[in-house]
């Protein structure tokens, strides 16, 4: 027989109660870029809007970044780490395939036995975890969700790609995901666009490097990596996710303003993905957002961190009093996939 | 009714001024975008986007690389357009 099952019931609405950051300690000027490549501060600068990105060290994992910023992001939001009760992770570089490194960061963090998982939408990644977030929490699957963002995008980096090499950084952002009595998180606009998953990618999958053998081979020499492969890195076609990022990615912020119900009027701070400041000005620029729009530039000193740049940006424009508590921000994510997320949220 | 070859030549310079800051009257057939204009390879995306829009015509990026002088994109532009 078919038995009457309970329904989930969770809270009314969801918001962000908090946000914390972490930034790799050693600082990396363009100078140190140009040790391996043919080019210049001046025309990085101009390209890219980057003057400095933060470097993890050896002991700046992606789960000791992680730890850090959601210890800050748990203070925040006031609450306690047992009371977290799902733990999502989004990450292109956390380099084993399994176990997940949400786990591992549950743990450590003391939050006891929350679900924990990652997830892989690239730039978009924080986009995705939120919007997770959200529906766990209306619809009662966890009060409290722990959402991070985290890259080591320098162990992706081909140091040699004078297109690349001074493009990407390293740290971890993370918010905590809680009930609210009023909308806070408004309604996503998200998709992917596979018919260009050639644009952003990382040049060479892992079992390039395999050496043991093959399942159906006839041994182990079949798959071994010949001496010239490159160290898989992240490559992209600048042109093609120029005019993607700016002209596709500025009609789907407005979509998300639109269903948010929210004119560019009433916005306070924009924080679109930090992936090259010539991007941040032309979406800008685009969008036509008034100059009463504070928007987040944290890409000059903390490069393109992947998943981790939104929730970094945020906190930072918190931590300088360029944003404040109760502002009301579009947040939008991009990257490889191709995919994206935006989205109007309340500052916590 | 679709542009003359002046008509573009004088819209690309248009664009390129509002984009780039170069003044008009530098924007001819023979200028190179990227070595006498001053657009690097993301503003000729802009360039690329704002023509299309004014000239009803689409510019895949694999064509955008073949456009190196103001007279390639004004002779695409006049194949292509709408």
């Amino acid at each position: 027989m078919t038995s009457k099952i309970k329904p989930a019931q969770g809270a009314p609405y969801a918001r962000i109660m908090g946000v914390g950051g972490y930034r790799p300690t050693r600082v990396v000027p363009n100078e140190e870029i140009l040790k391996h490549i043919d080019s210049s501060d001046e025309w990085i600068r101009s390209r890219s809007g980057i003057a400095t990105r933060h470097w993890a060290g050896p002991d700046e994992t992606v789960a000791m970044m992680s730890v850090e910023a959601a210890g800050k992001a748990i203070a925040d939001a006031g609450l306690t780490p047992e009371q977290i009760g799902a733990v999502i992770v989004s990450t292109v570089s956390h380099f084993k395939q399994t176990p997940a490194i949400a786990t591992e960061i549950a743990h450590r963090i003391g939050a006891g036995k929350p679900a924990a998982f990652d997830i892989s939408a690239g730039c978009a990644g924080f986009g995705y975890g939120l919007t997770l977030a959200r529906g766990m929490v209306t619809d009662g699957s966890a009060e409290y969700v722990l959402v991070i963002g985290v890259e080591r995008l320098s162990d992706l980096t081909d140091l040699e790609d004078r297109a690349t090499a001074f493009l990407f950084g390293d740290g971890a952002g993370a918010v905590i995901v809680g009930p609210a009595k009023e909308p806070a998180i408004g309604p996503t606009v998200w998709g992917s666009e596979g018919d260009k998953s050639e644009t952003i990618k990382q040049t060479l999958a892992w079992d390039v490097y395999r050496t043991t053998p093959v399942p159906g081979g006839d041994g182990p020499e079949e798959r071994t990596a010949p001496e010239a492969v490159r160290y898989p890195a992240i490559t992209q076609e600048g042109q093609a996710v120029f005019r993607w990022a700016v002209f596709e990615m500025a009609k789907v912020a407005q979509q998300a303003l639109d269903a948010a119900g929210v004119s560019p009027d009433d916005l306070d701070v924009f924080i679109p993905h930090q992936a090259n400041m010539r991007i941040i000005d032309s979406m800008v620029k685009t969008l036509k957002l008034p100059e009463s729009v504070t928007v987040a530039r944290d890409v000059e000193t903390t490069g393109n961190t992947s998943a981790a740049s939104i929730p970094l940006a945020m906190e930072r424009l918190l931590a300088t009093g360029q944003a404040k508590s109760g502002d009301t921000a579009l947040v939008i994510g991009f990257g490889a996939g191709l995919v994206y997320a935006a989205t109007v949220v309340t500052l916590p | 009714m679709a542009a003359t070859q002046e008509e573009i030549v004088k819209g690309l310079a248009e664009i390129v001024n509002e984009i780039a800051g170069i003044p008009v009257e530098d924007v001819k057939l023979d200028k190179s975008f990227t070595d006498d204009l001053d657009v690097d390879s993301l503003s000729m995306v802009e360039v690329v986007v704002a023509a299309e829009e004014r000239f009803d015509v689409k510019i895949p990026d694999e064509d955008v690389k073949n456009l190196k002088t103001v007279g390639d994109a004004s002779d695409y532009i006049l194949k292509h357009q709408g």
